[in-house]
């Protein structure tokens, strides 16, 4: 067990041991237009790197027999934020779970295709899904700390995951100055969490979230539930953050997506022979790239506002 | 003319008075009324019926004597009203009784709430909670014919188990509680809002980790509520302990392994006996009731302000 001293702690975790590997035949599916060519933006962030974290080739999930999302294929790329829009039903939260293994929590849940993190599968028989998740944090839709102190919730991550922490007094300050909460908060850490309001809540389990150092963060649509005042503060949180974590954001508001992310995938649901609806991946590319000049008809209408 | 402007209104049908009764409605709340207060009433009446033998029994026997006295002889020809046998007993029951019960009812509660698959918990909480329906005689019997011989055959030392003793009694009354502990304790686990298990799997947790530090503290008052309760049941319990407890009265008994008898096999006992009504013996019956009553309602005092205090509101 090596000692992992606060210095360390402050690095995201990783795997030395895996080579990053490049995006292999990702463009090659018809149905999805992939560009990282750069072009004149006007929405979105230039992206700063083009090294994919994860992969997912063909995926697709299942409810029981229900197939919710068919044969999505895209690159997470590393530090960047990538969200991920669509009408509701399109499999977008649906997708962003199957990042962690979350959707290992519903019976009857199943994931096809490859879903891989520095190259490795992470739905191969040998793969805990305990260690994925303390990889890839998430963060929920509605704001759900933990009924304990707003220290006990930060706390939480680092001490079921066993990590060698020499002070967590000062681990859990910077978890919380990371995600922005530590002024309204230093006073009062031993207060419930739920003392706090709906933004704050939702910042402190980003703070969480980062206490335990994942790599990549998932928000499953973190901003749905707040105020545009808290609204505002996540995105500008989300956007400090980059600097060190992978995000993938699924979000509902459009605006939200050009404003944060530097890639954008647009998913929709289609209506197949059989009369069932299937989430799609219609189009992923650079977020400026793909509010400005879309490559699909289908996301012109929809971030036109044509329907959605 | 005044009437007949009036007389307009209502004829159209737009009068906001009240115009038919309702009788159905206000028999049905009188009712409800009643309902409610038969339990006031007979907590009342229960006090009432305790207090007039219990302060004839306190006019001759000292409180003194009644707390801090170690035999409870009454019907010896040598009388002692110390009481403090009765509740050692009831005592060393009760111990035993939860150190069997907690364990296997939260036990089974988490395996039911976090472990069991949907199709397993529909079928296996009913039967948990089939355990309760069980009459306690057949408890107190199977108590002492089949399980107190085990226990003698087995016990490893020379010195084993009497006929009667406080340690089976205390076995056959924690199998008793656990499903009230299990049920209890399972509902308010299930209570627990699956966005905290979420969250907590989210953090890297282990299903374990899950159940023991979110679910389990998150749903504390209900397996508060649920053990005090237990104890409840256990202190107030009368077959198990008459028939397999032993008769012991007369000194304080701590070893689990002799007989002894709890306040409520005392007061099972000595009413199934031919006692003259208005005598001591008579009153003590009363005294001890009283006690009882006391010390269930410091335990429901004691746990409200446990459940207050530990409680981790997550609404």
């Amino acid at each position: 067990m090596v000692t992992v001293t606060s210095e360390q702690l402050h690095r995201p975790n990783h795997e030395s041991e895996v080579t990053p590997v490049n995006q292999p035949g990702t463009a090659s599916r018809p149905a999805v237009s992939i560009s990282a060519a750069n072009t004149t933006d006007t929405a979105g962030h230039q992206p700063t790197s083009t090294v994919p974290v994860m992969e997912l080739d063909g995926v697709s999930v299942f409810y029981g027999d229900y197939e919710a999302v068919r044969d999505t294929a895209m690159p997470i790329q590393e530090k960047q934020i990538t969200a991920m829009i669509g009408p509701s039903g399109c499999g977008k939260s649906t997708i962003l779970r199957a990042l962690n293994r979350m959707n290992d929590l519903i019976p009857g849940a199943r994931v096809a295709g490859s879903v891989t993190y520095h190259g490795q599968d992470l739905y191969a028989k040998d793969v805990d899904p305990i260690e994925v998740r303390r990889r890839i944090g998430m963060v929920f839709q509605k704001p759900n700390p933990f009924p304990k102190s707003i220290y006990d919730n930060v706390a939480y991550g680092p001490r079921v995951t066993g990590m060698k922490v020499d002070n967590m007094d000062d681990l859990v300050e910077k978890a919380l100055r990371d995600a922005a909460l530590w002024d309204e908060v230093k006073d009062k850490l031993k207060s419930s969490g739920l003392s706090l309001s709906g933004g704050q809540q939702q910042r402190l389990c980003i703070a969480r979230t980062i206490a335990v150092r994942p790599e990549i963060i998932l928000m499953d649509e973190p901003c749905s539930a707040l105020d545009p005042i808290a609204t505002a503060k996540i995105e500008d949180l989300m956007f400090e953050l980059a600097s060190d974590y992978t995000i993938v954001i699924v979000t509902h508001n459009m605006q939200q997506a050009a404003r944060v992310s530097h890639y954008t995938a647009f998913f929709t649901a289609e209506v197949d022979e059989k009369q069932e609806r299937h989430g799609r991946l219609v189009e992923f590319s650079q977020t400026g790239k793909l509010f400005t000049n879309p490559a699909d008809k289908r996301t012109e209408d929809y971030i036109t506002g044509r329907f959605g | 003319m005044t009437t007949s402007i009036h007389g307009a209104g209502s004829a159209a049908g737009n009068s906001l008075r009240q115009g038919r009764r309702r009788p159905v409605e206000s028999i049905v709340k009188a009712l409800l009324v009643a309902a409610a207060f038969v339990s006031i009433i007979t907590t009342v009446g229960i006090v009432i019926a305790l207090a007039e033998p219990t302060i004839g029994f306190f006019r001759q026997v000292s409180i003194v004597e009644f707390v801090t006295g170690t035999s409870w002889t009454p019907t010896f020809a040598q009388k002692a009203y110390g009481v403090l046998p009765l509740v050692s007993a009831t005592l060393v029951v009760t111990v035993i009784a939860l150190l069997i019960a907690v364990p296997i009812g939260l036990g089974s509660a988490i395996y039911l709430s976090e472990y069991a698959r949907p199709g397993v918990r529909k079928l296996l909480k009913p039967i948990v909670e089939l355990l309760a329906g069980v009459p306690t005689v057949v408890y107190g019997f199977v108590a002492l014919f089949a399980l107190n011989p085990l226990l003698q055959k087995w016990w490893p030392a020379d010195d084993g188990p009497a006929f009667q003793n406080l340690l089976i009694a205390g076995i056959a009354m924690g199998i008793m509680i656990v499903p009230t502990i299990a049920s209890i304790s399972e509902d308010s686990m299930a209570a627990v809002p699956r966005s905290l298990r979420e969250g907590a799997y989210a953090l890297a947790s282990t299903k374990m980790q899950v159940s023991t530090r979110v679910v389990v503290p998150a749903a504390i008052s209900g397996i508060v509520a649920a053990i005090v309760l237990g104890i409840s049941r256990a202190v107030g319990e009368t077959m198990i302990v008459t028939i397999a407890g032993g008769l012991t009265s007369d000194r304080v008994v701590i070893n689990p392994l002799d007989g002894a008898a709890t306040m409520t096999a005392f007061i099972a006992n000595i009413s199934s006996g031919d006692i003259p009504i208005g005598s001591l013996d008579y009153d003590s019956v009363f005294a001890v009731g009283a006690l009882l009553f006391l010390i269930t309602f410091a335990l429901n005092a004691v746990s409200i302000r446990m459940v207050r205090r530990f409680r981790e509101v997550y609404e």
